[in-house]
């Protein structure tokens, strides 16, 4: 019991007093995160909405195989990753294996199908006469679509929030992918499992405490954009 | 919706710019060390890697596998040098072409750890394969990494030497690190391979002990290799070699050295390098 306590002592004065090599983790696992969750944003709303507004053939199964990739397994995403991206793959040629970009193309992978399918799910929500009666006033389909977002930015908020917490969280794909580098691809939840298993449980837990409070703030941020805008109607 | 998305990408270059400070050297003059997670959760990888690059301005993406995985990605051409601990894998690793300049040059040693109260009464074993025959014998619990690491493999080699095999019901292979593997031990109380550095860095949280040790069989005899560049063309050569050449120099030995001296108050890891420096 003492060392859980004790740790929690030595991690709140570490989460307190910053020092130089944790900023350096925290701003890395940041910059990937935020990145990545934002270019998943860019490709994943708006192929959710035209998804959930165009009539076309397997649509059902389109849905479905996105559906599969909301739970898409990361050390899977880690491990075709690292086979595309290593110097004699595919994609040998970019040098992004062990480096920050393969990190963020691995999340992208693994956030876009989550908030393509929460878009999804939230324009299928909204009734379809609304989307035709926003049509038949003489919108070209990006303008309604545009409509409809403003519509449920709520629940398209509540996609990026999702897609945020799959990326900032995740270990598996950006061990493999990044190789947690000392100074180049250590981020929080790689860092943690390192200090783990060097048997500093103070610092894995003061790194724990870290990534909740950091998750928390970008979280924050997003909800507050999510409910004032709202009120603002 | 145009704006918009001039927004997005005016928004995504600036961000990239601001961040692109630590991506910037990356491209050239980049060193790929495969590695053991022995030298990482030790801590001492981290040391040399920082010093190196300080000295010599190239980059290092040192990644801490397995023994059996760093030796696949020098196979591959992954990487453009090694530093691992299974001899026999090496030799068979430089006699097939993949691997030049092969030079041992540091140790430290594996301990048995098992439970206090010790169930197999193993301590005051003559020697290691002996330790293995009563463990077997008295089908106490054996927990290995069961992950083709250099560690793993020296186990498989005191089995055989010991010619038992471990009982089944009592054998559990954790395919994790060193630091997982010998938490597992500790909860299940039972015998487990360990370098000292993890016994060491563990002791604090563990209820296990030290119940055999000194034999021969247990040192553990790192080795650099350099990957072919003959046989991949994309390999760093003059890279790797400045590398090799940094961690046989004798800065590295001083910090090799006295590594753990402050920590643990003994010397983890020994020099074996006789040629002068």
């Amino acid at each position: 019991m003492d060392f859980i306590l004790e740790g929690f002592r030595k991690g709140v004065i570490l989460l307190f007093g910053l020092n130089g090599e944790v900023l350096a983790v925290l701003k890395l696992s940041l910059y990937i995160s935020i990145l990545a969750t934002f270019i998943a944003v860019c490709i994943g709303v708006p192929l959710g909405s035209i998804i959930a507004i165009k009539k076309f053939p397997l649509k059902k199964i389109i849905i479905a195989l996105i559906n599969t990739g909301m739970g898409l397994p990361p050390v899977v995403v880690g491990l075709f990753a690292v086979l595309f991206l290593s110097r004699n793959g595919p994609l040998g040629f970019l040098q992004w294996l062990y480096a920050p970009k393969g990190m963020i193309l691995a999340q992208v992978i693994i956030a876009t199908p989550i908030i393509t399918g929460l878009s999804l799910a939230a324009v299928q929500s909204v009734d379809p006469r609304f989307y035709q009666q926003i049509l038949a006033l003489g919108a070209t389909t990006r303008q309604s679509i545009w409509v409809l977002l403003k519509e449920i930015r709520l629940s398209v908020l509540a996609a990026v929030i999702a897609g945020f917490g799959s990326v900032i969280s995740e270990v598996g794909a950006v061990m493999m992918v990044g190789g947690n580098i000392k100074g180049q691809t250590r981020v929080l939840t790689t860092a943690t499992v390192l200090e783990t298993n060097m048997g500093n449980f103070d610092i894995a837990i003061a790194l724990g405490l870290i990534l909740l409070t950091m998750s928390f703030i970008v979280n924050l941020a997003l909800t507050f954009i999510q409910q004032s805008k709202d009120r603002q109607k | 919706m145009t704006k918009k998305l001039v927004v997005c990408v005016l928004a995504f270059l600036l961000f990239g710019s601001v961040f692109n400070t630590h991506l910037a050297a990356q491209e050239n003059g980049t060193v790929i060390l495969a590695t053991t997670t022995s030298v990482q959760d030790a801590g001492l990888l981290d040391v040399l890697i920082d010093a190196f690059q300080k000295k010599a301005g190239l980059i290092v993406k040192a990644i801490a596998v397995g023994t059996g995985q760093a030796l696949e990605m020098g196979r591959q051409g992954e990487a453009d040098i090694l530093w691992v601990h299974s001899p026999a894998d090496e030799k068979q690793f430089v006699d097939e072409g993949y691997g030049i300049n092969r030079v041992t040059f540091m140790h430290n040693d594996f301990v048995i750890l098992g439970p206090k109260n010790d169930p197999a009464k193993v301590m005051g074993a003559k020697n290691a394969a002996e330790v293995f025959k009563k463990i077997a014998a008295a089908k106490a619990l054996f927990v290995s990494r069961g992950d083709n690491s250099g560690t793993h493999k020296r186990e498989k080699a005191i089995w055989k030497k010991a010619g038992v095999s471990p009982d089944k019901n009592a054998y559990i292979e954790v395919g994790q690190g060193m630091a997982k593997t010998v938490m597992v031990a500790d909860e299940k109380q039972g015998y487990v391979l360990a370098d000292r550095s993890t016994y060491l860095s563990l002791k604090k949280l563990s209820d296990l002990a030290i119940v055999f040790e000194g034999d021969n069989e247990l040192i553990n005899r790192y080795s650099l290799i350099l990957v072919n560049p003959d046989k991949f063309p994309k390999v760093n050569a003059n890279g790797a070699k400045a590398l090799f050449n940094y961690l046989l120099s004798r800065d590295s030995k001083e910090i090799i050295e006295n590594f753990g001296k402050e920590k643990f108050n003994q010397q983890l890891f020994f020099w074996d390098l006789k040629d002068k420096l």
